[in-house]
């Protein structure tokens, strides 16, 4: 126990660390993008790279949430669900905090809060399987059920968000009066100069790391709540 | 084929497989495995014939739809061509899960399930029981009010392309939903959970049905919409193969 609370202070050092440098870089450090005229913009811009790295998150969350549900169903053993109960919960979380920053980014460069581009439509509706996935966690009463039930779900949640992404994408396109064109860059189409790809890099692997820490304290979370468990089920 | 001479050869389904093969030339495998799955479809069917529980709900429900939306969105002969593929698959979508609930909750109520389980069937068998007769339910009610919304919104929906659309549709939705309903039923929340599970998983199968739909009724040809088709049937494939793998996860005890 001693070595993984050292491991984890490293990790958290290392990731409070490289999120500081990220954060630096991405709203000070780096130039306004070039491509961007009016003000309000260029301030806006500077979201983008935190954006990105919460979406690396949230996206890592629910691969890891898929990893543990199909390995918890093969070996039965309760750490695999802890791990994709925790993934989940972080990638709601990052999942919200990438809609949200989309949004006040979408504000100043398309000028509206939302709009129903695949990319976004696809995004809200990830979470609400996974929101819902916690939810079916909520209803359910015996650990091993829970367990269970929430790895199969897992797995179908994960599964059905290509087809979401296709199916939105094609309903789009096939409407070209509502949403074309007018989604500068969004498709990767510019050109990064150096400063904006290292920043971005940087920013994806600050997340990154923070999303490991996150992870290590909140599989222990859920360790020590059924240690607490135990205890209670021994002295009842 | 004699009374006696079946009870046998269902008799002989407890004994090991081996034996079973060897004494039973008339049976294939396959054959007996279909009817077990048509005996647990035909188990809901016939208590579903004394009851007109979920039937009946389903089709007061769906009525009830048409008519919500008949005023929330004012279907005149102008917009029906847009709205009515939308409205007919949200009716759909609504009745369908009122009858998906009742699948299981059935089964829950006094044990049945576990009779189920005893039962010496395997267990995608049972799965596949399940699912074809919320499949059969559906599509009754799929049936009857599709003339529905032809005589009320003037639209020839009665097209075979929409049909199989609709058996598509249906045939995804109910291969998540039963699989869905089985979890749902042992939450706390009981039937308020399954919607929240379903819905957005079977997005897809949504907007592929309202999009073929629509484009059935403005006479695009089907290779316009290859790629809508072919969701769908990925769709079917993909999930009907994961719910029948993860069923036996799910009804485990």
């Amino acid at each position: 126990m001693k070595a993984r609370d050292i491991a984890m202070l490293t990790l958290d050092v290392i990731a409070g660390v490289a999120v500081l440098i990220a954060l630096y870089m991405a709203l000070v450090w780096v130039p306004d993008a070039a491509n961007l005229i009016s003000p309000d913009e260029k301030v806006a811009q500077h979201i983008f790279y935190l954006h990105m790295g919460m979406n690396v998150d949230a996206g890592l969350g629910f691969l890891v949430t898929l990893i543990g549900s199909v390995l918890y169903l093969l070996t039965r053993r309760r750490i695999w669900d802890m791990i994709a109960v925790s993934s989940a919960e972080l990638g709601v979380v990052f999942a919200t905090a990438v809609l949200a920053t989309g949004s006040l980014w979408a504000r100043p460069t398309w000028n509206t809060w939302w709009t129903w581009d695949p990319r976004l439509t696809t995004a809200a509706i990830v979470w609400l399987i996974y929101i819902a996935y916690l939810m079916l966690r909520g209803a359910l009463e015996g650990a091993e059920q829970r367990a269970r039930f929430s790895a199969v779900y897992g797995i179908f949640a994960f599964l059905s968000v290509p087809l979401t992404f296709m199916s939105i994408r094609w309903w789009r396109t096939i409407h070209p009066t509502v949403f074309s064109g007018s989604n500068p860059g969004a498709q990767g189409g510019f050109s990064l100069g150096p400063h904006i790809r290292l920043t971005l890099f940087v920013s994806m692997i600050a997340f990154a790391l923070m999303y490991a820490a996150l992870m290590a304290h909140r599989v222990r979370l859920e360790q020590d709540a059924q240690a607490v468990q135990e205890l209670k089920e021994q002295l009842l | 084929m004699s009374e006696s001479g079946r009870v046998t050869a269902r008799a002989r389904t407890d004994n090991s497989p081996h034996e079973w093969n060897a004494q039973t030339t008339r049976v294939s495998p396959a054959k007996s495995y279909l009817r077990k799955v048509l005996a647990i479809t035909w188990k809901d069917v016939i208590s579903e014939l004394r009851t007109r529980e979920i039937f009946s709900a389903m089709f007061v429900f769906a009525l009830l739809c048409v008519f919500i939306f008949q005023f929330a969105f004012d279907l005149q002969a102008e917009n029906t061509r847009v709205l009515v593929p939308g409205v007919l698959w949200v009716t759909i979508v609504f009745s369908g899960v009122l009858g998906l609930n009742r699948s299981f909750v059935l089964e829950a109520d006094k044990g049945c399930l576990d009779g189920l389980l005893l039962a010496p069937v395997d267990r995608s068998a049972i799965y596949f029981g399940k699912m074809l007769g919320n499949l059969i339910f559906m599509s009754v009610v799929e049936l009857i009010i599709l003339p529905l919304f032809m005589i009320l919104f003037n639209l020839p929906l009665w097209h075979p392309g929409i049909l199989v659309v609709i058996f598509l549709g249906t045939l995804g939705f109910s291969a998540v939903g039963t699989l869905f309903s089985a979890m749902a039923v042992n939450t706390r929340t009981r039937e308020i959970m399954l919607p929240i599970l379903l819905f957005p998983v079977i997005l897809p199968v949504l907007i592929a049905g309202v999009r073929m739909t629509g484009g059935f009724l403005d006479g695009t040809a089907l290779a316009e919409m290859q790629n809508w088709a072919r969701l769908l049937v990925g769709f079917d494939i993909i999930f009907l193969a994961i719910a029948l793998m993860t069923f036996d996860y799910v009804v485990e005890e």
